[in-house]
């Protein structure tokens, strides 16, 4: 049995933000994460807690405020780490790794055609393409994905919310990226729209034209039904890693199963349950607490909590998490809360 | 229980029309509707079914193209600057968008300043207005002492709609209209809200009109669920009855449309055609 291929892997990244005044936060601290073809993963947490600033630094987009630090990035065996921007922008970005932005309301220029972006794109990595090959190739390519060819010469005003974000997917996947990073391509969606968007994104997956895809928004239902590995951040730290039925059903940080407790889906035997806020706010990343950074908020919390910064403990499988307490007591604090 | 409650808002035949001849939109289409005092009711629907264009109806932000609106029976007069202003200390909102719901040049303390004026609170000492004022912040978790002298764009999304509730304590509206008051805050803040929004109707009795397109969060709140599809109320009654047994194909495959963790998620029902 071969193994199975790494698409992307990322080996304790830490990026920060330099702000006005030289102080230094460190939105993405040690992340280490690993992504295999075929898999998709997805990355959960609060506003800002480094979801974002992760997906930009992976695509290396390190410009101002945004500085990289340490750590390596893996693309499909390249590493791309130290390369310069105008390498990364010709050969990296778009047929390596790709990105759908949060808001693609405003990713379009509103004043060019959606065939213009597609030429653009084409532009920068294959040049001697005329514009009635690119015309041709992106007419295909829209049709595979449900979109109807004249889309091709609308401006974006033209379309619709939802039409307006697959239009945008459909531009990001054009040269079929190895890894494509999706941050939250949905939240400005309505139901049904959304579920359009991930039916493309599945689609893109199950035929292959995608390899592997990091999925990021705070929608835990959403993330549970799209993506196969469920990573929790906080504070710009991973805090539990493992399979999407795992973290969802059986999370093992109390940060995890906090979110957990706040999910809201239109499924009978809800209204009897009590919603789980989290208490608090999160650190402030310019002088993070020097021990568990989820301590001022946790109701399991002990005093060597704050004292040593907390390392990732691996449990069987995949399967991690970031706490002092080993998995079998913290199981026993939720069993006797449960009661 | 079946303690018998009041109709405090009512709406007859009430349809807004947009533009004129071809360019003719109906936004809301004849909505009859009747709120009881003290329910949480929500209406549901897909983005452009009319749901926002009914709120800012109801809130007489803009005009009525046909029908009326009745509260507590009686019909609702806003003709004047001075009648509309004395409908607002019944009917308060929350919007989407709290970014955008402050006078970027007032300070915090002005708005929530503004609000104690606005109860008649004006002759009060200065002393009692600033207890008011953190009794209020208090009550959305926050410390008077960070906010004051503060503009409300330093606070974050999650503590601006915070202050939004802060400034509804202060007010005590009869009627509060919060439209998708969670959809730009994540997961764990709109629990957060949620409990605060809920507990502030316990305190001070109050109707609450929730207007959303989260279908979850619809049927977790709300005594009564309304369904709107291109500006009709396809659907109602309580949540249990609408949204657990739907009995119109609309939402039916508007609850199908929701991503659930217990039950099976069936992409296969989505036909690219739809938009």
């Amino acid at each position: 049995m071969n193994m199975p291929k790494v698409m992307l892997e990322v080996k304790d990244l830490t990026t920060k933000y330099v702000t006005r005044f030289r102080e230094n936060v460190y939105a993405v601290d040690h992340v280490s994460l690993e992504v295999e073809e075929g898999k998709s993963l997805g990355i959960a947490g609060e506003s800002g807690c480094g979801k974002s600033t992760l997906a930009l630094s992976l695509m290396g987009y390190y410009f101002a405020p945004l500085h990289y630090m340490s750590g390596e990035i893996i693309i499909d065996g390249v590493n791309v780490t130290g390369m310069d921007p105008d390498t990364i922008r010709k050969s990296i970005l778009g047929s390596e790794i790709s990105y759908i932005p949060q808001a693609a309301m405003n990713a379009l220029n509103p004043t060019r055609k959606i065939i213009n972006f597609i030429e653009d794109v084409y532009q920068a990595h294959d040049p001697y393409k005329t514009k009635k090959e690119i015309y041709e190739l992106a007419k295909k390519s829209f049709e595979f994905l449900g979109l109807p060819a004249n889309v091709l010469q609308k401006y974006p005003v033209e379309l619709s919310g939802g039409m307006k974000q697959r239009t945008v997917i459909a531009v990001s996947v054009i040269l079929f990226p190895k890894v494509l990073i999706a941050d939250e391509p949905s939240s400005a969606l309505d139901v049904t729209s959304q579920k359009m968007v991930i039916k493309m994104l599945k689609n893109l997956m199950e035929n292959g034209l995608i390899k592997s895809m990091i999925f990021i928004t705070h929608e835990l239902p959403l993330l549970y039904n799209v993506t196969d590995d469920i990573m929790i951040m906080y504070a710009g730290q991973i805090v539990e890693k493992g399979t999407a039925k795992q973290v969802v059903f059986d999370p093992i940080h109390p940060y995890a199963r906090g979110l957990m407790g706040s999910i809201i889906v239109p499924e009978s035997g809800l209204r009897e349950i009590k919603l789980a806020a989290i208490p608090g706010v999160p650190p402030n990343l310019k002088n993070p607490p020097s021990g568990c950074r989820f301590a001022e908020r946790c109701r399991y919390v002990v005093p060597e909590c704050k004292v040593t910064s907390v390392a990732m403990h691996e449990v069987e499988g995949k399967r991690a998490y970031r706490c002092i307490f080993p998995e079998k007591e913290l199981k026993n604090f939720y069993r006797k809360e449960a009661q | 229980m079946s303690i018998e409650r009041g109709i405090c808002l009512s709406g007859k035949g009430l349809t807004k029309v947009f533009g004129l001849g071809r360019q003719k939109c109906v936004a809301v289409d004849n909505v009859d509707f009747d709120f009881y005092e003290g329910e949480v009711i929500s209406i549901v629907g897909e983005s452009g079914s009319g749901k926002t264009t009914l709120a800012k109806m109801i809130l007489g932000l803009i005009g009525i193209t046909e029908g009326e609106i009745y509260f507590h029976g009686k019909k609702r007069d806003i003709s004047t600057q001075m009648k509309k202003k004395e409908y607002w200390k019944n009917i308060q909102a929350i919007f989407q968008d709290p970014y955008s719901s402050y006078n970027i040049f007032n300070k915090i303390d002005a708005v929530l300043m503004d609000c104690i004026h606005m109860r008649g609170g004006r002759e009060l000492p200065h002393e009692k207005k600033v207890k008011m004022m953190a009794e209020a912040c208090s009550f959305v978790n926050m410390k008077w002492e960070e906010l004051t002298n503060k503009y409300p764009f330093e606070l974050s999304g999650g503590q601006m709609q915070r202050l939004m509730i802060a400034r509804i304590f202060l007010l005590k509206p009869q009627i509060l209209l919060a439209d998708e008051p969670t959809s730009m805050i994540d997961a764990c803040c709109r629990s957060t809200i949620l409990e605060m929004l809920m507990q502030l109707r316990k305190e001070i009795g109050m109707t609450l009109i929730f207007i959303t397109h989260d279908i979850g969060l619809a049927y977790y709140v709300s005594d009564s669920v309304y369904i709107m599809e291109h500006g009709k109320f396809v659907e109602s009654g309580s949540p249990d009855s609408v949204i657990l047994h739907p009995t119109q194909a609309y939402t039916r495959r508007l609850i199908n449309d929701v991503p659930k963790i217990h039950e099976e998620w069936d992409l296969s029902t989505v036909s690219y055609s739809q938009s």
